[in-house]
């Protein structure tokens, strides 16, 4: 058996093997797992296989890849088999990454403080003045605790000896911590009994440990409880999906630039009822774009005089401005004598053999063993790929020796390093494992007691060829979960919370910040838009198909009113009547550059989703990605009509589902009152405008018309249980306007409306009705008498229809005003945009 | 020899058309302390109140002032006002022609691995590119020819500065604040700040510290003509590092083409324009953001004090 296993699994004399030995043996730490794989059956394999895939879609995980042309998300590759460490191996890496931090902190309060290490001589000056990253404004700030880095990851790999090297350091805003989190989630269900029986440490206490130790720090005043936010830059980040999985983990709530504000020493998150203090900004933003006042002007991301209140000691920011120079590469060869100097200890952890050119006999080591060095920029702010000396030949190597000639500097070669190799689940041959270059980023965090506590594993990645040499998630490769085991007891403490919970969506409503309301607002009007655009078209499809694609009046009139409302485009002038619209309803319905699809409402729904995301539940995430994912694949193999209506039916059901989520399962905060009046405004408007143009379009008097409109508005069966007929002008208008028991009716969402405005008005003391209130007066004393013995199908334009028709309009016109009003009171100015003035 | 008197006045209004509803400020408007340089009287005086203010010292040891303002405004109005005594400090040619040579600062800049001495370790805060300052092989070429081997460092710069002014037309049309040195010189026009940044960057090319010096220069009306108040402007300049000479630092104005003396106010020393420019902030709202800026520099010996100079009000608009 254990020979198909290993049937294509290369030996290699020139890389360490994480799971053989050099004689072909398997590893003592790794015989369960393998006899494990051994003996699952290929049915069972591809089954979990099948499970972690459909985790990792429909839980979201996405990376995101700036250079994308079309910007879509793409889903996190993660390889099922997990990197396994045994506890002694383990307990040397885990004290040296904490050496490592403790270390890198020290340099930092140094070169922003005293400067010891250039006055020593210690790091050249061109390494700590000579980079971007080294941020003026922030000397001779002292953060709390001492503390200047907060969190860190460090990228190893093992030599072909075995010994594990530094490959580099994350100081700025590290990221990845959150997707081994989810890794775990899925590797640990793939393989639950190896999990348990392995005894793999867990996970939560690393994080706890990060959540008690800027807690610790919080430079609170007197009974204030500490609040800590996650800063992002925003979900075009290419790692936001990890921002809002760690805020939701942490229980941290997740901010963006412009929630912040500064007032004199404090710096305060917007919130719906006011400023609130914030004590702790754990950033996932460069320090360089956190202050426009005193850093890059040009941010547009920032908090402009975050500076000054660092200055007073008023806030923890993790990690502090400035931390991002220590991501330079060149810094590696001085470590060992800056940590003797530092912490009177020998660094137990090499770097990768490192030499900076802005030394002269360095210099010409690289320029003696070229062919043997990766050529780095020295400075993380730089802007440029690694070089492979022996890939250089003729012109283009002698422009590259020119250019480190004339800014020596700015240069370090690196020593090319033969990565280990780790068996990864190959995907094209059954049950055959294959061999993946292999590095580990690790993490460490500040703990309460002023130490760093390392996480017990970390974020393994594989390289997409058997030969790289360079892992990047950005070139196509692919992750692993990283099991370090242990003798003794694991702890079972978690963080996490069940999948759907109450408190999941809008967590609490006091602190909810101004900018999540308004996305909680959109989510409401687009969730509503898209269940409309949705109903509409079923309605017209439905009866396509009924009658067999003829253009019968009923069919036609839909099709005018689908214009009118634009989910279908407006015919152009000339252009000949389209022959049944079977056409331009699936265009309407999966292609989403059609302004106005049902393809393009979902991609708005996704959007104003992902703003909010830490706040949906994972069930929604499931279907909303599901039903993307369907359509985007029905747009390349042309579904048929009634393939068509299935899809418009699944789309409605999970609309309906997201509807009875928001009614069921979310708190009655602040933000469900405003995903609400969200909805409400978009379906009053919708239904307005619909009954409106039903009212004037001539097409609406042919037979059949009354039942799509009953349809739209899903009050069929009420109808029918009240009148047992055929539909008639008069009760229908009646239900679909007039009664405020239809949820579907034009006076339900009014009166919702209405009341939502007064309890506002009371609680947030703020009124501005512009208009409502009056047009749903001036509707509610319309009297329908005109319309009794009406012969609806004969009368064109006549007067009680028409004016209808106009407080219908006028309805629909206060909420378009409501709309703008709410904007301009609750929600961030996002109009208003910060700008930098300069006088001189 | 005797101090000469100086009253400067610098005024910078902002109009915003419309509402600013929050604004934060940095100034670099107080003079720095230097040997040379005594500031017998210094004041600021802003309108409207700042909700907020924090004085301090930024990286460099210039005096620094923050301010902000929470209150909905639509107008600011900063002015500066300083009685100042600049001692004569002029290096003579026997000190210029006995620095020391170029190619020795430079060595003396460099990283050996041993400790430095502070004053070296003090320069090379001003050794490399900084914002405005790129740092690129053509600004060391188009300096070679005023450096020959062995050349004492402030000959050396002296011929620079002379370069710059030959070759350079004062345009203010052709640049703005962010205009790339590499532009100016291909360009060979600009104003003060575009001739200081380009010397620093031929400088640091060559492996020299150099500093960006932000003040006042005094000006002298047509012959016949009064003093005109805010006829001035702020200015800028270069300092170079030669250990050895009188305080390490020589100044260079390569936008008079002269060594500064006694007619040269300084405000401020940076890398480059970005670490000490007067006035900086953001604001959220507002129009029109382009500042009226007015500079009256006096000496007070003088004998006619421009009438109304020390009696300009700060006045609010809607009051007016």
């Amino acid at each position: 058996m254990a020979r198909t296993l290993l049937a294509i699994y290369p030996h290699s004399a020139r890389r360490y093997d994480e799971m053989l030995k050099a004689d072909g043996a398997v590893r003592p730490h790794w015989q369960r797992f393998f006899d494990h794989l051994d003996s699952v059956s290929p049915e069972e394999m591809r089954r979990r296989l099948d499970f972690a895939d459909r985790r990792i879609q429909e839980n979201g995980v996405t990376y995101n890849v700036y250079a994308d042309p079309n910007g879509a998300d793409r889903p996190w590759a993660l390889d099922p088999l997990p990197l396994i460490i045994p506890p002694d191996e383990w307990a040397q890496v885990s004290a040296a990454v904490a050496q490592r931090a403790t270390l890198l902190n020290a340099i930092l309060a140094d070169l922003y403080g005293e400067k010891t290490l250039l006055a020593e001589g210690l790091l050249p000056p061109a390494l700590v003045y000579g980079q971007h990253g080294y941020l003026w404004p922030s000397q001779g700030i002292k953060p709390p605790g001492g503390i200047w880095l907060h969190h860190y990851a460090v990228d190893l790999a093992r030599a072909p000896n075995g010994r594990w090297w530094v490959i580099a350091d994350r100081t700025q805003a590290p990221s990845g911590a959150g997707y081994a989190l989810e890794n775990r989630l899925v590797v640990s269900r793939v393989f639950p009994e190896m999990f348990r029986d392995l005894h793999v440490q867990h996970l939560a206490d690393f994080f706890r440990d990060h959540q008690d130790g800027l807690t610790a720090l919080a430079p609170v005043e007197g009974d204030e409880q500490p609040h800590i936010v996650l800063l992002t830059p925003g979900p075009y980040n290419e790692t936001y999906f990890e921002h809002a999985y760690l805020s939701r983990y942490l229980g941290f709530p997740l901010v963006e630039g412009q929630d912040l504000t500064v007032r004199g020493d404090s710096v305060y998150l917007k919130t719906l009822r006011g400023l609130k203090r914030v004590h702790v900004i754990l950033r996932r933003q460069d320090d360089d774009y956190c202050d426009p006042l005193e850093l890059r002007g040009d941010s547009a991301l920032g908090i402009p005089g975050l500076l000054n209140v660092a200055r007073a000691g008023r806030v923890v920011i993790a990690n502090a401005l400035g931390s991002g120079m220590l991501a330079s590469s060149a810094l590696m060869g001085f470590l060992p004598a800056i940590c003797r100097h530092l912490l009177g200890e020998k660094l137990a952890m090499p770097s990768v053999g490192t030499w900076w050119c802005g030394e002269k006999p360095a210099l010409d080591y690289v320029k003696e063993n070229f062919d043997d060095l990766v050529i780095k920029p020295a400075y993380p702010t730089q802007r440029m790929e690694p070089v492979f000396g022996h890939e250089l030949e003729g012109e283009a190597r002698e422009e590259m020796l020119r250019r480190i000639e004339a800014r020596p500097h700015a240069y370090v070669a690196q020593e090319m390093v033969n990565l280990a190799q780790a068996p990864t689940w190959s995907r094209a041959h059954e049950r055959r494992l294959i061999a993946r270059p292999v590095g580990l980023r690790a993490y460490a965090v500040v703990n309460a007691d002023g130490g760093y506590s390392v996480m017990p594993g970390g974020l393994a990645r594989v390289a997409q060829g058997a030969g790289a040499r360079i892992i990047s998630m950005q070139r196509g490769g692919a992750s692993k979960d990283t099991w370090v085991l242990t003798d003794g007891p694991v702890s079972e403490f978690t963080l996490l919370k069940p999948s759907i919970g109450v408190r999941d969506l809008v967590r609490s409503g006091a602190n909810l910040s101004s900018r999540v309301v308004e996305n909680l607002f959109w989510l409401g009007r687009y969730s509503e838009r898209f269940d409309n655009s949705a109903r509409l078209l079923r309605v017209a499809l439905a009866r396509l198909v009924d009658v067999g694609g003829e253009k019968t009046p009923a069919v036609a009139s839909v099709l005018e009113l689908a214009e009118r409302l634009k989910v279908l485009p407006t015919p152009e002038e000339d252009s000949p009547p389209s022959e049944g619209g079977e056409h331009v309803l699936l265009e309407a319905i999966y292609d989403p550059a059609q302004p106005g699809s049902l393809a393009a409402n979902i991609r708005s729904l996704m959007w104003s989703a992902s703003h909010v995301r830490e706040r949906l539940s994972l069930d929604h995430w499931h279907s909303l990605n599901r039903l993307q994912r369907e359509q985007q694949a029905a747009q390349k193999t042309h579904p048929t009509l009634t393939e068509a209506i299935a899809f418009l039916d699944r789309v409605l059901l999970v609309s309906s589902s997201l509807n009875g989520f928001a009614m069921d399962n979310m708190t009655r905060d602040d933000g469900w009152r405003f995903l609400i009046i969200g909805r409400r405004l978009e379906r009053l408007s919708f239904f307005a405008r619909s009954i409106a143009s039903f009212l004037r379009m001539e097409s609406t008097r042919g037979p059949g018309c009354l039942e799509w409109l009953l349809e739209l508005a899903d009050s069929i069966i009420t109808y029918r249980s009240r009148y047992s007929r055929f539909p008639e002008l008069l009760p229908v208008l009646d239900l679909l306007v007039f009664d405020e028991s239809n949820p579907h009716g034009v006076m339900f969402q009014a009166s919702v409306l209405g009341r939502y405005l007064e309890r506002m008005t009371r609680e947030l003391g703020a009124d501005d009705d512009p208009g409502l209130s009056k047009a749903i007066e001036r509707l509610r004393n319309f009297s329908l008498e005109p319309f009794e013995n009406m012969q609806f199908n004969q009368c064109v334009s006549c007067l009680p229809c028409e004016e209808l028709a106009l407080l219908l309009d006028q309805l629909d016109a206060a909420a378009g005003c409501l709309s703008d009003a709410l904007g301009m009171r609750y929600f961030t100015h996002v109009g208003d945009v910060s700008r930098q003035t300069m006088a001189l | 020899m005797e101090p000469v008197r100086y009253h400067v006045l610098h005024e910078t209004r902002y109009d915003y058309g419309s509402t600013i509803s929050l604004s934060q400020q940095q100034l670099h408007l107080s003079p720095r302390f230097l040997p040379w340089q005594q500031i017998v009287e210094q004041r600021i005086d802003i309108e409207p109140a700042p909700t907020w203010r924090r004085d301090g010292q930024d990286a460099f040891g210039n005096p620094v002032t923050w301010i902000s303002f929470h209150a909905p405004h639509d107008h600011l109005c900063i002015r500066s006002t300083m009685n100042i005594a600049v001692l004569p400090h002029l290096p003579d040619a026997a000190m210029l022609a006995e620095s020391m040579p170029w190619e020795a600062v430079r060595e003396r800049l460099a990283y050996d691995s041993s400790a430095p001495e502070a004053e070296d370790l003090d320069a090379v805060r001003f050794l490399f590119e900084s914002p405005h300052v790129r740092v690129k092989h053509e600004l060391a070429d188009y300096a070679a020819d005023c450096f020959p081997p062995g050349t004492p460092v402030l000959v050396g710069a002296k011929k620079l500065m002379s370069k710059i002014f030959d070759e350079f037309e004062f345009d203010p049309e052709a640049t703005t604040v962010s205009t790339p040195v590499l532009e100016v010189l291909e360009n060979k026009r600009g104003v003060c700040q575009d001739f200081a940044h380009l010397m620093i960057a031929c400088l640091r090319a060559l492996g020299l510290s150099a500093r960006y010096v932000s003040g006042y220069l005094l000006t002298r009306p047509p012959p016949g003509k009064p003093r005109l108040i805010g006829a001035d402007a702020s200015h800028a300049w270069v300092s170079v590092y030669a250990p050895g000479s009188t305080d390490n630092w020589v100044d260079f104005d390569p936008t008079n083409n002269l060594l500064p003396d006694t007619e040269h106010i300084t405000l401020a020393i940076g890398r480059d324009f970005t670490d000490i420019s007067p006035l900086r902030g953001i604001i959220l709202g507002g129009g029109g953001a382009e500042p009226e800026v007015a500079v009256t520099v006096v000496p007070l010996d003088e004998e006619e004090m421009p009438a109304g100079l020390l009696a300009v009000p700060v006045v609010d608009k809607a009051e007016a």
